[in-house]
């Protein structure tokens, strides 16, 4: 057992330390967008590098996740679940699992976290008009919910598709004073309402500012975004410290855009010893409709960032699928495609199927529903806890809770609500 | 590269004391068949350089109207080695017309730069406007490109400021792009007074002939945007047009485009003298 000491992030030899200066994570991420967002795309980057030097910014963030957020949120020792793999794994065997609570945060998901984080940059470059992106309306929500707090005019752009399908978070979204454009472009979907979120964008650059809801887009978002979710990794770290008095030997976290796997990973990219698990969504299966961009997908350009991508020959972007509307995305965020290509981070594909069952296991085993997101984690997990020592050590990121799913999950299995 | 078209062009026009005149069409708008007889209407209605969009299924930098031509491109099953073939057959039809590729850097880039630049070459391309590769990312396409002597044409936008033209100038050729509103294609009129104002700025920083687009939909805009730039861009419009009137669209592209002309040679003096 070791307990490594992290380096600093200013180590060349980090793995902390990306992106370089032009934003790029090896050979990924970089700032791929029409010229006439680039002076914007600078001007946030040198905000940016400001905020994080000035402590009134970080007192003010810390604060906000403490009083308004409920940080921190607990890492809770999952044992009728640990037990139940233990009971089915081979003598020994059975690794100790616990949660990272991040679906006890306010709006019951992680992406908060980012939200209030973009909404103090917006208001220190003087917008007061804030406009996002969402699939299922987790961030759409979250995005509106900083934008009443700080009394900033919000836009949400969703597919027309998902603006049917979750009726309950457009009403909380209207509720908290934004206004949701539905999305009739394209295929209606989530990569459909970030086209038009970037198209809203260029045309009002000079009074807008752009919360993105995950790792990606252009160069600084994957890093600020990244930065911004650390405190999930940063608060795992000093708890399980606490807990166990050593490092967990692995982290399972689900991937869409990667926000929050990278928020968990980021902080121990420097300990060798803690295994890490990246979660795609395989939808249908890797042969079927899936949103498994690491494992069916290739290098290329969309959004303002290079990155993995599901994607034809001709580089045309093809759908993905995920029964977990947050995973349903054909692109990732260029630091996983990097960690992914270095061999840091395995990606692990699981499909609706395996996510629908551990999402009543949970459930029934410890009295928690989690989100879609986060079952797909739970998955891995049962997958993986088995084949580890029963003294070993593994956090799964809880996400966000599942209130929001019941519709879908209840259609999959048909029951009439 | 043997003939410089851009180059020629553009000192042809300015001889005659006009602005080109640029169209733009995207490649198998409604089908691949129909995209020939389009080009020659544009040719034949007047157009000095085509701009040839590759169709893309998240064309961010694009409004409605070319969004729609390439969703029908896309739905009628363009390949990127059809557009190629639409740009080898014209340039066997019109040796000397300037032909420039415009679109995304994921189906530009989608085989590798060099693929791309080569293909490019050897169907006589002129020149490439790649939307979403800034000078930041130049290394994705520019080397490529310069190599097999095509011009990438960049792009000034109402943002780029004083100190970050040189940055976008650098490495730019062919012409210089000036997209006269900040926002996505065929939506908003720029004033005049800015598009003069712009122009102007660039004349003083580059040598390379100012072309303006985004927002020119009219004789009377482009007459108005033509009396201060080397070139007028004009795309929109004209997919508009192919939108409403899908495979019969050749013969009103070709009026339309033939109105444009006139109002541009309106501007001429030689036209002028010619003319009466």
């Amino acid at each position: 057992m070791t307990n490594t000491i992290t380096l600093p992030a200013t180590l060349a030899n980090s793995l902390r330390s990306q992106p370089d200066s032009s934003g790029h994570f090896g050979s990924f991420g970089g700032r791929y967008v029409a010229e006439t967002l680039m002076p914007l795309i600078l001007e946030l980057e040198k905000v940016y590098k400001e905020a994080r030097q000035d402590p009134a910014f970080e007192a003010e963030f810390a604060e906000l996740l403490r009083s308004y957020v409920g940080r921190p949120n607990p890492l809770y020792y999952a044992q009728r679940l640990t037990e139940a793999l233990r009971a089915e794994a081979p003598a020994g065997k059975g690794a100790k699992i616990y949660l990272k609570r991040e679906e006890l945060n306010h709006t019951g998901a992680h992406k908060i976290n980012n939200c209030i984080g973009q909404a103090l940059l917006a208001r220190r470059m003087g917008k007061k008009k804030v406009i996002a992106e969402t699939g299922a309306g987790q961030h759409g929500v979250a995005t509106a919910t900083v934008a009443a707090l700080f009394g900033m005019e919000c836009k949400i752009f969703m597919g027309a598709k998902d603006v049917e399908r979750q009726k309950p978070n457009v009403f909380r979204m209207k509720l908290l004073g934004a206004e949701v454009i539905p999305v009739v472009s394209g295929s209606q979907t989530l990569k459909d309402a970030m086209n038009d979120a970037l198209r809203h964008w260029v045309s009002n650059v000079h009074d807008t500012f752009y919360i993105i809801g995950t790792a990606a887009g252009p160069h600084p978002y994957p890093e600020l975004v990244r930065d911004f979710q650390s405190i999930i990794g940063r608060e795992a770290r000093e708890q399980i410290l606490e807990l166990e008095g050593r490092l967990p030997d692995m982290l399972i976290a689900p991937v869409g855009g990667g926000s929050n796997a990278i928020g968990l990973f980021h902080p121990f990219l420097d300990d060798a010893d803690v295994k890490m698990i990246g979660v795609e969504a395989a939808g249908e299966g890797l042969n079927g409709k899936h949103a498994a961009s690491l494992a069916g997908g290739k290098s290329g350009i969309l959004h303002g960032n290079r990155t993995y991508l599901l994607q034809d020959e001709d580089g045309q972007i093809t759908e993905a699928h995920s029964i977990s509307a947050g995973l349903d995305y054909p692109g990732i965020g260029p630091e996983h495609s990097w960690l992914h290509e270095i061999g840091r981070v395995d990606y692990m594909p699981i499909t609706d199927d395996e996510a629908l069952a551990s999402f009543q296991k949970l459930s029934a085993l410890e009295g928690i529903i989690p989100a879609l997101e986060s079952a797909h984690a739970v998955a891995s997990a049962e997958k993986v806890a088995p084949t580890l020592d029963a003294d070993q050590i593994l956090i799964v990121n809880l996400s966000g809770r599942g209130d929001k799913d019941i519709f879908t999950v209840a259609s999959a299995l048909g029951v009439e609500i | 590269m043997t003939a410089d078209r851009l180059a020629t062009r553009f000192a042809a026009c300015k001889s005659r004391s006009r602005a080109a005149l640029i169209t733009f069409v995207t490649a198998g708008d409604p089908t691949a068949a129909d995209t020939p007889a389009i080009l020659d209407a544009l040719v034949e209605g007047g157009a000095d350089i085509i701009e040839l969009g590759m169709p893309f299924t998240d064309p961010m930098a694009d409004g409605p109207a070319i969004e729609l031509a390439n969703l029908r491109s896309l739905g009628s099953g363009t390949k990127t080695k059809d557009i190629f073939a639409l740009a080898a057959a014209f340039r066997v039809r019109h040796p000397d017309i300037p032909l420039v590729l415009m679109g995304y850097a994921n189906t530009m880039l989608a085989r590798g730069p060099d693929w791309f630049a080569d293909q490019c070459k050897a169907a006589g391309v002129d020149g490439v406007i790649c939307v979403d590769v800034p000078p930041e990312e130049d290394a994705e396409i520019g080397p490529a490109l310069r190599a097999a002597g095509i011009h990438l044409i960049r792009l000034a936008t109402p943002t780029t400021d004083a100190a970050r033209l040189p940055a976008v100038l650098n490495g730019a050729s062919g012409f210089l792009y000036h997209v006269a509103v900040a926002g996505i294609t065929g939506k908003q009129q720029a004033a005049q007074a800015a598009v003069e104002q712009a122009v102007a700025k660039l004349k003083a920083a580059t040598d390379l002939p100012i072309a303006v687009g985004f927002g020119v939909r009219s004789a009377d805009q482009a007459a108005a945007i033509g009396r201060v730039a080397d070139g007028v861009v004009v795309g929109s419009a004209i997919v508009d047009i192919i939108g409403s009137h899908g495979n019969a669209a050749a013969p009103f592209v070709k009026d339309f485009v033939a109105a444009l002309r006139d109002a541009l040679n309106a501007n001429s003096p030689h036209f002028r003298e010619t003319a009466a």
